[in-house]
């Protein structure tokens, strides 16, 4: 009991005065859940193989990974944060108010967003615009009008009848992903713009503009599945007639248990997401504080091993893992500029 | 008079035949629940059981190596560094080509892809550990990759290809009919910390950050804990503020845990700026989280010893704290273990607090101290549990197991205390 007592009082004591010998000698890490697979591959092997410590890397959602980018400079902040998104430019504007001045941009590669059922089953093909009117709260009236109903297609056949008589039933993301948001802006909005009077409401009235394309029904047909990919993958081959939206790292991991569907025509391969064929895909970033290199021990390196062609090359660790890397020019114009440091906007 | 003795009997007996059969039903009603719960238990621990025991196990190959020190440019007297920066990867892949037929460049990747990344580590991890070894054949077992360690263990059975193609299953099975690729008891999983690639993934860096976890909330909360059960119940003014106080006590028991972590993330990150992903702030969420549950269990221990032992010792000129220390303290202690200890299990398989403090992390270094980063097991159940490859399902599952495994040795603990300590009046 008194020697408890001593300890405890030692650790708050030594809680207190951490700050004072703690100085951070590992890089940190946050950001994006959907480049966390790709960044804790490149984080293990620099820890291995250089003289470094393995830098931390947390899965905070590209978000809440640039709020905290953002919250300052110093060791108890991140050093790097990654996202499956540009920067915006208000966190652009935080980052500053916040003392934040010099960011490196880093693009990594692509990933694409798939629309999957069980392997045992025909392999489907939607336009975007099928998609929007298969997952959209608000659709506008079969008859050609441009009145917005609620959502009254119940099979895929009422949609278009070369499709499947089958109930419309898809696995997804919760609101707060990443791969929802992008699927959101990607593949919805692709497919809501067919209808040229939902396409002018961008200019004149976003607000609306953003609620009927980014709205997703909730009356069944789209089931919130939890940000794990692996549950929809295993919830697909369990069920035959659904479909699953999730990244492509786990189509190509899984590939004897799921196929993609084919979208506007084309199908979720590695090459034609690559060269953006393939509708639904985006780039994936990371951006790095400069105030923090050569203070932190290892950034330089963890960049250099990061932009390596062995990494985000053609052949690159990172392609095995399901990434989609981007061509070998870019890739060297990109290193460069990173080993310059060049600053995001120069 | 004897007429109305039998309609009271008649009247008895017609509602005996309802009474018996509403006590049938209402035991029945009783097993069908413990029955349910049972099954409940059953179904989980078998599903855990049969898809994690296979984590346990490792797909290797039987290898005999010859650390060529031409090639590897190395001798018993080169210095560490150069020992560590050798071209061990290069010396399996030589071994490769030599035991299976390659031509093209495309089958010679199918071939390497078989063995894990890992595999030249521990080629390295040899010969650092004995330099002596460069220039003699070593014969080892490497590790597998996920793909190899899958098949072998589950599709193969099955005559499934799971992700390899024609040819490298060609080459496994001359390996199989030559028994060099076997399974066996994963020493990796318990000795590793985390890693992206599922054979090469362990335990370890997540059971450290456990164990400095709940030692530094251990450190904390008890004496705190113990310290407030003892004031609150002997010496306290009994007035408003103790009541509120203790009110509040009892309802910071009900709050959700999450609620800790914000708290956490607010006063000692923000404003003491301690570092994220510690076991230390780890920890000291922790303590207000099992705080209450603690002050509370320590309360009713301290209230159930006789007011009798207090009495004899206050009638032999004891003073309250002699009182207190000396007879209250002692007899209370197994409650209070007790009550400790089920916090701690608590704390143990709590991931809500820990998420806003940044424990949800990949780390692949073990933790040394309670500054280093680190995650505790809860989290890294969930980081696999997400992550594609299709290997850490049963990792996942593996992590449970020996999760459970904690907290049952936990609760053995306490009941054994409390059996052995536990005085009866």
């Amino acid at each position: 009991m008194k020697h408890s007592l001593a300890a405890g009082v030692v650790l708050l004591a030594s809680v207190f005065s951490q700050s004072a010998f703690a100085e951070r000698n590992y890089i940190s890490i946050v950001g994006s859940s959907t480049v966390y697979p790709f960044s804790t591959v490149v984080a293990e092997r620099f820890g291995k193989s250089s003289k470094f410590r393995t830098p931390k890397v947390e899965s905070t959602g590209s978000g809440g990974g640039l709020k905290l980018f953002c919250s300052g400079v110093g060791d108890t902040t991140p050093d790097i944060t990654n996202s499956s998104r540009r920067i915006k430019a208000s966190e652009v504007a935080l980052c500053a108010k916040n003392g934040v001045k010099e960011i490196v941009e880093v693009t990594i590669g692509f990933d694409g967003i798939v629309f999957a059922n069980a392997a045992e089953h025909a392999q489907a093909s939607f336009s975007t615009k099928e998609i929007f009117l298969a997952l959209a709260k608000m659709v506008p009236a079969a008859n050609g009008s441009e009145k917005l109903i609620a959502n009254p297609y119940k099979t895929w056949q009422q949609i278009n009848p070369a499709l499947d008589n089958t109930p419309i039933k898809v696995l997804g993301p919760p609101p707060t992903s990443g791969t929802r948001d992008a699927f959101v802006e990607l593949a919805m909005e692709g497919g809501c713009s067919a209808f040229p009077f939902i396409k002018a409401l961008k200019k004149s009235d976003p607000d609306k503009y953003k609620a009927i394309c980014h709205g997703l029904r909730e009356d069944g047909g789209y089931v919130e599945a939890g940000e794990n990919d692996n549950l929809i993958v295993q919830k697909l081959a369990a069920s035959p007639d659904s479909y699953g939206i999730f990244g492509y790292s786990f189509l190509e991991q899984n590939e004897d248990k799921v196929q993609g569907s084919l979208i506007d025509g084309i199908e979720p391969t590695f090459d034609n997401i690559s060269s953006s064929e393939y509708p639904v895909s985006r780039s994936l970033h990371f951006y790095v504080k400069k105030a923090h290199v050569g203070v932190i021990p290892g950034i330089e390196e963890f960049l250099a091993e990061f932009t390596s062609s062995r990494a985000i090359g053609e052949d690159g660790y990172l392609a095995d893992k399901g990434m989609i890397p981007m061509d070998e020019s870019r890739r060297r114009a990109m290193a460069a500029d990173v080993k310059a440091l060049t600053l995001l906007g120069q | 008079m004897t007429d109305q003795l039998t309609t009271t009997r008649s009247k008895v007996e017609q509602g005996m035949a309802r009474r018996r059969r509403a006590e049938g039903r209402f035991r029945l009603y009783g097993v069908l629940s413990v029955g349910f719960g049972l099954l409940c238990l059953v179904v989980l621990f078998g599903n855990i059981l049969s898809q994690g025991s296979s984590a346990f196990r490792q797909t290797v190959l039987q290898a005999e190596i010859l650390l060529d020190q031409e090639y590897l440019g190395l001798n018993n007297q080169s210095p560490v560094n150069e020992l560590r920066n050798g071209n061990y990867e290069g010396l399996i892949k030589q071994y490769l080509r030599n035991t299976a037929e390659v031509s093209s460049r495309s089958e010679r990747r199918a071939l390497y892809g078989l063995v894990s990344v890992g595999a030249h580590w521990q080629l390295q991890d040899a010969v650092l550990a004995n330099p002596d070894l460069l220039g003699s054949t070593l014969s080892i077992e490497l590790i597998m990759d996920d793909n190899v360690d899958q098949w072998f263990k589950h599709e193969r059975d099955e005559g499934g290809a799971g992700r390899l193609n024609e040819l490298q299953l060609g080459w496994l099975e001359q390996w199989v009919a030559e028994g060099r690729l076997k399974s066996r008891f994963s020493t990796t999983f318990f000795t590793n910390g985390d890693s992206r690639e599922p054979e090469l993934a362990g335990v370890h860096g997540a059971i450290m950050g456990t164990l400095l976890t709940l030692m530094v909330t251990f450190l904390l909360s008890f004496p705190i804990g113990v310290a407030a059960a003892i004031y609150l119940e002997e010496f306290a003014p009994k007035n408003r503020i103790t009541e509120i106080v203790e009110i509040n006590i009892n309802n910071l028991a009900a709050v959700p845990s999450i609620t800790f972590g914000l708290l956490g993330l607010a006063i000692f990150i923000n404003i003491f700026g301690v570092s994220r992903s510690t076991p230390l702030i780890g920890g000291l969420v922790l303590t207000l989280m099992t705080l209450p549950t603690i002050i509370i269990s320590g309360r009713a221990a301290i209230k159930s010893v006789p007011p009798s032992i207090r009495e004899a010792a206050f009638g032999l000129g004891a003073s309250k704290m002699q009182v207190v220390f000396h007879h209250v303290l002692p007899l209370a202690m197994p409650g209070m273990l007790t009550g400790t200890i089920i916090g701690m299990a608590q704390a143990l398989g709590e991931t809500a607090p820990l998420l806003m403090i940044g424990m949800i992390a990949f780390v692949v270094d073990v933790p040394g101290f309670i500054t280093d980063p680190s995650t505790v097991l809860p989290v890294q159940i969930f980081l696999w549990s997400d992550s594609p490859e299709q290997a850490f399902t049963e990792r996942t599952s593996g992590a449970i197991i020996v999760l459970l495994t904690f907290l049952i040795m936990m609760n053995t603990v306490a009941v054994w205390l409390r059996r052995r300590l536990e005085r009866r009046w």
